[in-house]
């Protein structure tokens, strides 16, 4: 069974999945270092920030519609942000009475508020649109490429091989035990046991997973050996970059650099 | 003469004191192609292992005239191409160009001749378009052609395959039993398919607790019911025609 | 399907200063943990990290129901320590962690380095510091495997989200008053989730292969660092914590930080100063260019697309359906 439903990579023809995914990965990066740079009630940057990463979205041809719905994701984090609106500022807004307490809404929190929002809301899309575009394979190369030590992008390598393999060995465990948990029908029997026996049967499916994972590692090992592994990392060199891809990099980051100069000239 | 196999008196037990082989001795002349069959827990995977080195016991294995000991695995294992029985555990890269090419690269060869090996091996098993795809994706019977280019794209002189036909479907294994076919590497084959033993395999070893109980042709051995069934073996049943 | 965690922190709620301190920290930890390993596990450290890793991701996904819709999930740095020793249990969160970043959005690229600072090296130091406690109390007995486990467990999700809710603080998201307690509060009650399928799956392994916790013991014994580092961390967050939510006006904080930003604003400021933009300083008529240039470039781009996709079919035209016989 494969799980590549949560492999969030789709495959289209686009500019954007054919771009490197070096490029990709660095000017993804440097997008939200923008966006996390810009100051808070930048609005004009924030909506031309909108409209450039609504125009890759479009460019990619994953559909707008399928970057919002996977964007919401972050979106529940966002009530940690929320009580910044009543917290100290200058300009009130409106108190609300809640019996003893009194909540003061301020201009500069709500102004907060809504920057933190937004600059979460912009940085997921972009990370999206990075994940959905870039085969796996091609995001380890980036990490080489920007510096990440070649034992940890390995490791990295092979634990998304394995993650959909153990995710069905999990899902596995999962409907075995569904397929146990019946109900009785009969109204004296609470059925589902207590939460105390719940949470052990969970446990020992997860030590079940690790167990398998183990001695998978030591299959695994014997045909890397096999294969003549002698412990260090090789790696075939990563392709050079061509003209057009250095240029679409330098574009991408003059542009960006761009907004954010504006943006802390104007408003920081 | 070199065999391309040769291993006098090997025993080896588990660490928790079961024997697992009892003085096994065999010789495999180079082009033979041999089944290795015997009920399971009889030691055909452990004698595999011990073939390249990965298990060490008391005896002497001698492959392609190397005899395996510590120096000289690296040049045993790249001689004796050994192909799982589960493709899972064999194809650990993400991609199925950087598996096939993990033998190749390991030897130390250059990004071009690796391009190269890669190339012939996936085209050996007929799975040229493959190069970019993730192995996850891919069928059980795809797996194991990928797991047996992977092997192959560093040119082995000995193959030893471990149940290639388990799991598949009636397709996936005539593919399967075509390619073996039409390899020209020393073949030796642990399998419970008797079936295929017959059509692929001219020469059978018979294991059981630890021990080879048979050696000789095929065709010989198929037709000695008792020996068969002495050692939990039944003979392919071949519809006529 | 997956469900975001509430302590994988998304990018935007973090200033830039605590990001790029909090990824030179966790950056500069996994290197040093990434060495340990290389030294403890050799060449097997490639299958083992990585199968291993891959198996806590998929642990996280086995839940348990708690009551109604609430489900608990599994972290897994407690159970990592105690199976793997803490520099291995550091790599292994590091690899879920950003996995989790990069492909699933739970939690944010820039905020990663924080994100690996709570759950990799808190989480696993505070569990190690508290499993080995427990263990040498215990001096060998099997319970101390049990209550060991369980409070690792507790303890590496409270203090990691103590360490989340004052980062939140510090970057002047979230005041402290009301993050601190709330995120020490919820994750009280996850601690217990942890804890009990910690010791659930310390049973199982228990029971079917002894060995693997032996072998975890002498991969814990004798870090005396990671003891320190994790007694100090947890002493540290746990003394900040009431400190920070007494202190409403977290916002003062903040205000130092964005004293960088102003310092280096200032001279490139006065150069600029010294030309005019006439209307560029008026804010609305700024937003009104953006949103102006900001339309043109996304229908420039949904024309470009069509008009490309046209071409494409005009090119390549579709065969007309055969219908007629041979």
């Amino acid at each position: 069974m494969n799980n590549h439903l949560l492999d969030p990579y789709r495959p289209r023809t686009s500019p954007v999945h054919t771009l490197d995914g070096r490029v990709k990965f660095v000017l993804t990066v440097a997008f939200i270092l923008t966006t996390s740079l810009t100051p808070v009630a930048a609005w004009p940057v924030y909506m031309l920030l909108f409209a450039l990463i609504l125009s890759v979205e479009i460019l990619s041809g994953l559909g707008v519609g399928f970057v919002f719905k996977r964007a919401l994701l972050a979106l529940p984090f966002v009530l940690a942000a929320f009580p910044v609106i009543f917290t100290n500022g200058q300009t009130v807004l409106f108190s609300y009475n809640i019996g003893i307490w009194t909540l003061v809404a301020h201009a500069e929190g709500l102004a907060r508020f809504i920057s933190v929002t937004l600059k979460s809301w912009l940085s997921v899309q972009a990370a999206i649109v990075m994940a959905s575009s870039t085969p796996f394979p091609e995001l380890l190369h980036s990490m080489r490429a920007v510096g990440i030590p070649r034992l940890l992008v390995s490791m990295f390598g092979m634990m998304w091989r394995y993650l959909f393999v153990l995710m069905d060995e999990g899902l596995r465990l999962m409907r075995a035990r569904a397929a146990r948990s019946g109900q009785s029908g009969d109204a004296s029997h609470r059925s589902g046991g207590s939460v105390l026996w719940r949470a052990s049967v969970a446990g020992g499916m997860a030590g079940n997973l690790f167990l398998r994972a183990f001695e998978r590692s030591d299959r695994i090992y014997a045909a890397m050996l096999s294969r003549g592994y002698d412990g260090e990392v090789r790696l075939l060199p990563l392709p050079p970059m061509s003209g057009a891809t250095r240029g679409a990099l330098l574009a991408g980051l003059a542009l960006l650099s761009l907004l954010l100069s504006f943006g802390i000239l104007f408003w920081g | 003469m070199h065999h391309s196999i040769e291993v006098e008196q090997l025993s080896f037990s588990y660490p928790d004191g079961r024997p697992a082989l009892v003085e096994v001795a065999l010789h495999i002349a180079p082009g033979e192609k041999v089944a290795l069959v015997g009920p399971n827990g009889a030691g055909k995977s452990t004698l595999i292992l011990h073939l390249n080195g990965i298990l060490t016991g008391q005896g002497r294995v001698t492959v392609c005239g190397l005899e395996v000991g510590e120096k000289t695995l690296g040049r045993v294992r790249a001689a004796v191409g050994l192909v799982f029985q589960n493709p899972d555990d064999q194809l650990f890269s993400p991609t199925v160009y950087e598996d096939v090419a993990f033998g190749p690269l390991y030897l130390g060869l250059g990004p071009d001749e690796v391009a190269v090996r890669v190339c012939s091996a996936l085209t050996a098993v007929s799975m040229q378009s493959y190069a970019k795809r993730v192995s996850h994706h891919l069928s059980n019977g795809e797996k194991k052609r990928i797991a047996i280019a992977s092997v192959l794209s560093m040119n082995p002189e000995v193959l030893v395959l471990d149940e290639p036909t388990a799991g598949l479907d009636p397709r996936a294994r005539r593919g399967l039993i075509n390619l073996l076919q039409e390899l020209p590497v020393t073949m030796l084959v642990a399998s419970h398919d008797l079936r295929m033993v017959s059509e692929l395999l001219p020469r059978m070893i018979i294991m059981d607790e630890g021990r080879i109980v048979a050696d000789g042709l095929t065709a010989n051995l198929l037709k000695d019911k008792k020996l068969l069934e002495a050692h939990g073996l039944e003979k392919p049943w071949n519809p006529p025609m | 399907m997956y469900s975001p965690a509430p302590m994988h922190i998304p990018d935007g709620f973090l200033s830039t200063l605590v990001s790029v301190v909090f990824w030179m920290v966790s950056a500069i930890a996994v290197t040093y943990a990434l060495r340990r390993v290389g030294k403890d596990l050799g060449e097997r450290q490639v299958p083992v990290m990585g199968v291993l890793a891959a198996a806590i991701f998929a642990g996280q996904m086995l839940n348990f129901s708690v009551t109604g819709g609430t489900s608990g999930h599994l972290l897994g740095a407690a159970l990592a320590t105690i199976l793997l020793g803490p520099w291995a249990a550091v790599i292994v969160l590091t690899s879920v962690v950003s996995m989790q970043a990069l492909i699933f959005q739970d939690g944010g690229l820039l905020a990663l380095g924080t994100n690996l600072f709570n759950m990799a090296i808190v989480g696993v130091t505070v569990s190690y510091f508290v499993y080995s406690s427990i263990q040498k109390l215990a001096r060998g007995k099997s319970w101390g495997v049990f209550i060991g486990g369980a409070a690792a467990a507790w303890f590496s999700i409270v203090i990691a989200s103590l360490a989340c809710a004052l980062e939140l603080a510090l970057s002047g998201t979230s005041p402290a008053n009301i993050a601190v307690p709330a995120m020490g509060g919820i994750h009280m009650l996850i601690g217990i989730g942890e804890g009990l399928i910690t010791v659930g799956a310390l049973a199982f392994l228990y029971a079917a292969r002894p060995d693997l916790l032996r072998a975890g013991e002498t991969a814990n014994k004798g870090s005396a660092a990671v003891w320190i580092f994790g007694l100090g961390i947890a002493a540290l967050l746990t003394a900040l914590s009431p400190l920070a939510s007494a202190h409403p006006d977290s916002l003062e904080w903040v205000a130092e930080q964005n004293g960088f930003l102003e310092a280096a604003r200032a001279p490139l400021y006065n150069i600029i100063s010294d030309y005019s933009f006439p209307g560029i300083s008026n804010t609305a008529l700024a937003t009104i260019i953006a949103g102006v240039l900001g339309m043109l470039l996304v229908f420039g781009t949904v024309l470009g697309v069509a008009y490309w996709r046209r071409k494409k079919e005009i090119d390549y035209p579709q065969r007309a359906p055969r219908n007629t016989k041979e």
